[in-house]
């Protein structure tokens, strides 16, 4: 049984200014104040070393910050103890950059594992029935169900963790730099993919971590730009283009020029 | 004033106070890690096909390096005796030696030292990859507690097979020293066989067993906390299993000098004479 989150909120998550330091005196995080509307797609950019993993973590409450509020779904995650937390997990889905399966398991039974986890009053055909739905979603060959992930390419690996991550039809989605290390080729169809489950999903917020500024602006709602540890920019592509600060533009012409 | 002070940075700097409170924190990490593991093992879900899956490959996987080795180690150790005895005239007695010997002290230690570096190298081998290639993560984030899911059935499976190999290995090995005795060296058959039950009595036995447990435990503890705690991509991988591997066979050396002393107190205590 999953912990839902809270009946009415307007925003996904909500980090109030959050600031986070591992060893008490050097700040990763020095005051983030983001939102993310629900139901959206939002992508967050910024060069190495800016807190974009550090800031994933806290919004999956796998870090706890130094001080500042992370609310996600409407719900104070600092107010939640290790077990409760663990149950709220249930809410995510999360696309891994290396995809992260299981490799001592088989494609179904890599997408299978959450619900054998969280599902236990399912029947096991009904849990196969709705992995074979998920894969079927992200367009993965039948054939390929049986096999360990190590004996398909790059491209399926991402589409079974996406399988995967749907697999409890969670509330908030999140790919992190899901096409990072991939050709122009599969980081297209990756992208589309997305998209394509972002649409199919209305309502479900969507927030991607990505080095691909391209992808960023061309699929995202809201893009959350990152610098040394606070958010530089946050706002529609539009808002973007014609921004004004000057590393934000420096970016903008990268993501289209590429 | 200030030279009590200079005296006691001097002090926190010496590098082997430094290694010592490090060697202190890391004995005190992992035994909360083991702690917080075990706890779990209690709580739901319960685990019962993960600690059976790490039985079969603890347990079932290591018979046959345990039968090989204990026989041959039977072998070898009977024969050393039995040259030394020789010596005294008194090689009636290799069969109740080599017995004791193996019972007590080789069948554990042997075992720990063999199944320390075949399945303890594998656990932290699995669990660093695991780390690196971020299944750890993906497990957190699916609701899913790493440390029961993982570590408690194999800290579990490690502490049941444990016993019931050094059973084996003391019984391979003595089936080797058997079958030098009798069929090698010509000592008679009932005459080894009775030295033996004249000697070896039911608590040598589990004196054995018992530490071997606590090897199985030991060396679960520190190979599953090894790979838990990789980090650094494949290089970080091999250190954990090197590191694991080596804490772990030193230690069930070590320790095994401080449980005979302890069990010779406890013998003393209730009366056991040897």
């Amino acid at each position: 049984m999953s912990f839902q989150g809270a009946k009415n909120y307007q925003n996904a998550v909500i980090l109030s200014d959050v600031k986070k330091s591992f060893d008490g005196t050097e700040f990763v995080l020095k005051g983030i104040d983001l939102k993310i509307p629900k139901g959206s797609l939002t992508s967050i950019i910024g060069f190495s070393g800016t807190g974009k993993s550090v800031m994933l973590k806290h919004i999956l409450g796998l870090y706890k910050p130094t001080s500042g509020k992370v609310e996600v779904l409407g719900i104070d995650l600092n107010s939640m103890d290790e077990d409760t937390l663990t149950k709220f997990r249930c809410n995510y889905g999360v696309l891994f950059q290396s995809a992260a399966l299981f490799d001592d398991m088989t494609v179904l039974e890599n997408v299978c594992f959450p619900l054998d986890e969280h599902r236990r009053e399912l029947s096991k055909d009904k849990v196969i029935q709705i992995a074979l739905e998920k894969l079927k979603m992200v367009g993965l060959d039948p054939k390929h169900n049986n096999k360990l992930p190590s004996q398909i390419s790059g491209g399926m690996q991402k589409r079974t963790g996406l399988a995967r991550a749907l697999a409890l039809d969670p509330e908030i989605l999140i790919y992190d730099e899901p096409t990072t290390g991939l050709d122009p080729i599969l980081t297209e169809m990756v992208d589309d993919l997305i998209v394509t489950t972002h649409k199919a999903r209305p309502g479900t917020t969507s927030v991607m971590v990505s080095h691909d500024l391209h992808a960023a602006f061309r699929i995202a709602d809201f893009v959350v730009m990152l610098d040394a540890g606070r958010v530089l920019l946050s706002g529609t592509p539009d808002d973007f283009y014609k921004s004004d600060i000057e590393l934000v533009r420096r970016f903008v012409d990268k993501g289209i020029k590429h | 004033m200030s030279e009590v002070v200079k005296d006691n940075s001097k002090l926190a700097n010496n590098p082997l106070i430094l290694g010592l409170t490090s060697f202190i924190q890391e004995i005190g990490l992992m035994a909360l890690f083991a702690t917080q593991s075990m706890r779990l093992l209690f709580a739901k879900p319960y685990r019962y096909s993960e600690v059976i899956k790490h039985i079969e490959f603890i347990g079932n996987q290591s018979v046959g390096i345990i039968s090989l080795t204990s026989m041959f180690t039977g072998l070898a150790l009977s024969f050393q005796v039995y040259l030394g005895f020789k010596l005294v005239n008194a090689v009636d007695l290799v069969g109740p030696t080599v017995a004791l010997g193996i019972t007590r002290e080789l069948g554990p230690v042997l075992t720990g030292l063999i199944v320390a570096a075949r399945a303890g190298g594998a656990m932290a081998a699995r669990l660093g990859t695991m780390r690196v290639n971020e299944q750890m993560d993906a497990l957190d984030v699916m609701g899913v507690n790493t440390k029961q899911y993982l570590i408690a059935p194999r800290l579990i499976a490690a502490v049941f097979c444990m016993p019931l190999l050094t059973a084996l290995f003391d019984f391979m090995a003595m089936f080797g020293s058997w079958f030098l005795c009798t069929q090698l060296v010509g000592i008679d058959h009932a005459v080894f066989m009775s030295k033996i039950r004249d000697t070896v009595e039911i608590h040598h036995i589990n004196e054995g067993l018992i530490k071997s447990a606590i090897f199985g435990f030991m060396f679960a503890v520190i190979c599953t906390y090894k790979g838990f705690n990789t980090s650094g991509g494949a290089k970080g991988v091999g250190e954990a299993t090197n590191r694991g591997v080596v804490i772990s066979m030193v230690s069930i050396i070590v320790l095994d000098y401080f449980l005979m002393n302890l069990i010779r107190i406890y013998y003393l205590m209730v009366g056991i004479s040897r």
